[in-house]
């Protein structure tokens, strides 16, 4: 929680006067908050460096100065929500049963109280076309935050999301942008069965106009919806179904995480393991195993899926000189063969050994327990992979 | 579940508060004279006695002999009204229903189609008995020399095509009165959505012939930079969004940007265009859901002009057009003579002030032919008979039949004809010259806005791109600025 700690704390004077500004005075607010995240020259991109100073087990926010408070990672998603949508009229969210319902993982819960049925709009089911929806609401100078159901389902959405989301900026030559935010539970959970537990998030990586990031943490899922809301371009952030409950301290003032910007989870010398959204829980717990084993990982939550953080990612595999991907993504087109493409191109002289990659089978869920379990990397496998990397 | 119900009867409340009183008196009716008579009331005595029994087969189950009986018995007791003793009225979700002994299926198709709303005949005289919007002399003319001008750019553009000067070029040829008369009809702070067959729209708004020019060569000029092929022409300053290939995809945006102008409180609507082949895409069908339910100030403009491609209307729908389908969603709708440049005006004017006023949205099919070919692309002729298309050429051409009024008026005259005709080919053959020969966008702009801010990998790949081009400079071309 090192890098957590570093970006509260920077944040910690702009964040409350952010906090306390007017609405009027919003957008010159937010403006201030983020150059104080993109602290070096590097501008928006990739700001802040990890800290280097080895992480505590604690999971407290270090650089809160009040305390903070627990929060599950709902809470936290809504929390994001509720700021950014007193911050900002424009900000609305739509999608199917995000309204009186409260959103199927809760993470709506009571907005549509707070702030109207017509900014928490309860969708008919129609993905493609309440994201269509969304697109043209933000060209008009809205907005959106469009929630799918799960995100196996925004595959009806596809169209708009690749043939409008991502090029409408573009083809108008910068006349129309298109600020949304896209977001909705995906990965495999319990026995949700195929259709419910698709890791998709390859399957957008190539549209080009879009980012997209994946939160792990209460803290960074409450940082990363912010800056994702206040982001000018069309953002897709994936949350996990199996993180919704997830506990933690998060500060009790506004911060925001960088978009492009990895996490440093643990510091190490021997070996870098890149993961993102649950897959970091799997690493984290083949990690006490390796470091009773006697081996020091450095583990780094990428969490910007597109683009990668390539300036964290590099340093570390300049020091370490070799490289595990762990992924909840299918092994053909994943994520972890983007990222172990982009790291042979930029960092060859580096590696010390081939780069491991270890996804998901590339089959459909299936339903049975240990069937699904099969199916995603599980910590032995990550120990094993290791000990093969580092020997 | 008990939210739920609350729910359920809550909406039922709103829905029954919404339709219309049956029995409202006619005279001092304060209803806007473009509503007509108030929809019947399904199930109503007089829905039922006009004729909704004698219309459909009444199917009987010839079964064995005790349903047979039992069958004989019903009719014996049934009042001629078809209603029975027993009727009562029960609540399901969405509302009350009323129950009915017979088993009637709704047909598939009313017994006589929707009516078509008219005001010039085929010779540019108005009807007599029409009601339509007036408009000045003013807008008057500026509708009729706006058609000359889309006319006449088609022609050019469409040549030069034909001679390799652009790549793609998609007319409106018989649609100018759609395009001139619905743009006409509103305001610079109505959103426009269009397919791609509606520059009428954009010229209207004031887009000039040059700016058109730039876009369709691709020159450093285009608004859109270059990064859309001819006729995707998009003005965020004229409240037209930039047009996107697929088909219907605009029609969703459409309620978004209606949600938009709703939560601002906005004098505005949105208004989206699409043609015959966009009623089947999913994106329409739950658009016009969306907006229903969420009661989006948007106008659905069908342009019904009989051809998708070379997919005729028989082929696309088996419905009574596109107009039949609004009621389905809830949705006030009216049918059109797309060819008559009145009546259209007349139609959007009163859809735009319904939408505003009441926040509701309105479908709008426009029945007219598409004269042109798809696009350059295609060749009509293969799928269509060349009579049938130099009948609606000729006899049914919008442009005469709008000008035979406008001169009927006096406020036209064959001398102003060709001297409008001369100036604007001799406008518009020069702004082709000049954006013909005007550079290219340059290298730069291939990677900015993709996102707000070029990322480090776009930076990247264009300076290994500006390395390949300083390398192998013979191998570039050198009108292309790096």
């Amino acid at each position: 929680m090192a890098a957590a700690a570093a970006t509260a704390s920077s944040l910690h004077g702009v964040g409350a006067a952010a906090a306390a500004k007017p609405r009027s005075a919003a957008p010159a607010a937010r403006r201030s908050v983020r150059v104080a995240a993109a602290g070096s020259s590097r501008g928006r991109l990739v700001a802040r460096n990890a800290v280097a100073a080895k992480a505590d087990e604690a999971a407290a926010a270090a650089g809160s100065k009040s305390g903070g408070h627990e929060v599950l990672m709902f809470e936290a998603l809504r929390e994001a929500l509720i700021e950014e949508m007193n911050l900002d009229p424009t900000v609305c969210v739509m999608g199917e049963d995000v309204g009186h319902y409260g959103g199927s993982y809760k993470v709506t819960k009571g907005l549509a109280d707070m702030f109207g049925d017509l900014r928490v709009l309860d969708t008919p089911i129609a993905e493609n076309s309440f994201t269509g929806m969304g697109v043209g609401a933000a060209m008009k100078g809205l907005r959106p935050v469009v929630e799918g159901m799960n995100m196996g389902f925004l595959l009806l959405a596809y169209n708009q999301i690749s043939n409008n989301c991502g090029m409408l900026h573009y083809t108008s030559g910068g006349q129309f942008k298109i600020p949304i935010v896209i977001r909705g539970p995906g990965g495999v959970g319990r026995q949700l069965g195929a259709e419910h537990s698709q890791r998709l998030e390859s399957y957008f990586q190539s549209i080009p106009g879009l980012q997209m990031v994946a939160c792990s943490t209460p803290y960074n899922a409450k940082g990363l919806m912010k800056a994702a809301i206040r982001s000018e371009n069309p953002v897709v952030l994936f949350e996990h179904v199996l993180l919704y409950n997830l506990k933690e301290k998060i500060p009790d003032e506004e911060y925001i995480c960088c978009l492009e910007e990895a996490e440093m989870v643990r510091p190490g010398e021997h070996v870098t393991i890149l993961t993102y959204s649950r897959m970091r829980y799997h690493v984290m717990q083949a990690a006490k195993t390796l470091v009773n084993k006697g081996y020091d990982p450095e583990v780094i939550d990428i969490r910007s899926l597109k683009p990668f953080d390539l300036h964290t990612i590099g340093n570390s595999i300049k020091k370490t000189h070799r490289v595990l991907i762990v992924e909840e993504c299918m092994r053909t087109g994943g994520i972890g063969a983007s990222l172990r493409s982009a790291i042979i191109d930029n960092f060859w002289d580096y590696l010390d050994a081939p780069i491991m990659c270890l996804s998901s089978q590339d089959v459909p869920t299936p339903y049975a327990a240990t069937l699904e379990d099969a199916t995603v990397v599980q910590p032995a496998q990550i120990v094993a992979a290791v000990e093969q990397i580092c020997q | 579940m008990a939210v739920w119900l609350a729910r359920a009867s809550h909406l039922a409340r709103r829905a029954a508060a919404r339709v219309p009183p049956l029995l409202r008196p006619r005279h001092g009716d304060p209803r806007p004279w473009f509503l007509g008579s108030p929809p019947p009331v399904l199930g109503s005595p007089a829905a039922v006695e006009g004729g909704l029994r004698g219309f459909c087969s009444v199917r009987r189950f010839a079964g064995e002999s005790g349903s047979a009986a039992v069958a004989a018995a019903a009719d014996d007791e049934e009042p001629e009204t078809g209603l029975t003793a027993g009727d009562q009225a029960v609540d399901f979700p969405g509302g009350k229903v009323s129950f009915v002994a017979e088993m009637n299926f709704i047909p598939e198709s009313q017994r006589e189609r929707i009516n078509c709303y008219r005001v010039l005949d085929d010779d540019g005289r108005t009807i007599s008995g029409s009601r339509f919007q007036e408009v000045s002399k003013e807008v008057a003319l500026k509708m009729y020399s706006d058609m000359v001008t889309l006319q006449i750019m088609d022609t050019i553009f469409y040549e030069a095509q034909r001679q390799g000067r652009i790549s793609f070029y998609l007319t409106s040829n018989g649609e100018e009165a759609i395009n001139i008369a619905s743009a006409a009809a509103l305001t610079i702070d109505d959103i426009v959505l269009p397919q791609y067959r509606e520059p009428g729209v954009l010229l209207w708004r004031g887009f000039t012939l040059q700016e058109f020019a730039n876009q369709c060569f691709g020159n450093k000029l285009d608004y859109g930079k270059g990064r859309q092929m001819p006729i995707h022409y998009g003005s965020n300053r004229l409240n037209y969004f930039t047009v996107s290939s697929p088909i219907a995809t605009q029609i969703p945006h459409a309620v978004g940007a209606a949600y938009s102008l709703k939560m601002d409180k906005k004098d505005a609507c949105a208004i989206t265009y699409f043609g015959d082949g966009g009623t089947s895409e999913g994106d329409f069908h739950a658009a016009l859901n969306f907006a229903a339910v969420l009661e989006a100030p948007v106008i659905f403009f069908c342009r019904n002009n009989g051809w998708a491609i070379s997919t005729p209307t028989a082929e696309q729908f088996r419905s009574d057009g596109a107009v039949i389908r609004g009621q389905a969603y809830g949705i006030r709708s009216i049918r059109v003579d797309g060819n008559d440049a009145l009546a259209v005006y007349s139609a959007v004017h009163a859809a735009r002030e319904m939408a505003v006023s009441e926040g509701r949205p309105i479908l709008v099919e426009a029945l007219t032919y598409r004269v042109g070919h798809h696009s350059t692309s295609d060749d009509s002729t293969k799928y269509r008979p060349v009579d049938e298309i130099e009948h609606w050429r000729t006899a049914r051409d919008p442009i005469s039949r709008y000008r035979k009024w406008v001169q009927r008026n006096g406020w036209w005259s064959d001398a102003e004809e060709s001297e409008l005709r001369s100036k604007v080919r001799q406008e518009l053959l020069q702004a082709i010259q000049i954006a013909e020969r005007a550079p290219k966008p340059p290298l730069s702009e291939l990677f900015t806005d993709v996102y707000d801010q070029i990322p480090s990998n776009l930076h990247e790949q264009e300076q290994m791109l500006r390395d390949m081009v300083k390398k192998h400079p013979a191998d570039y071309p050198t009108d292309v600025p790096v």
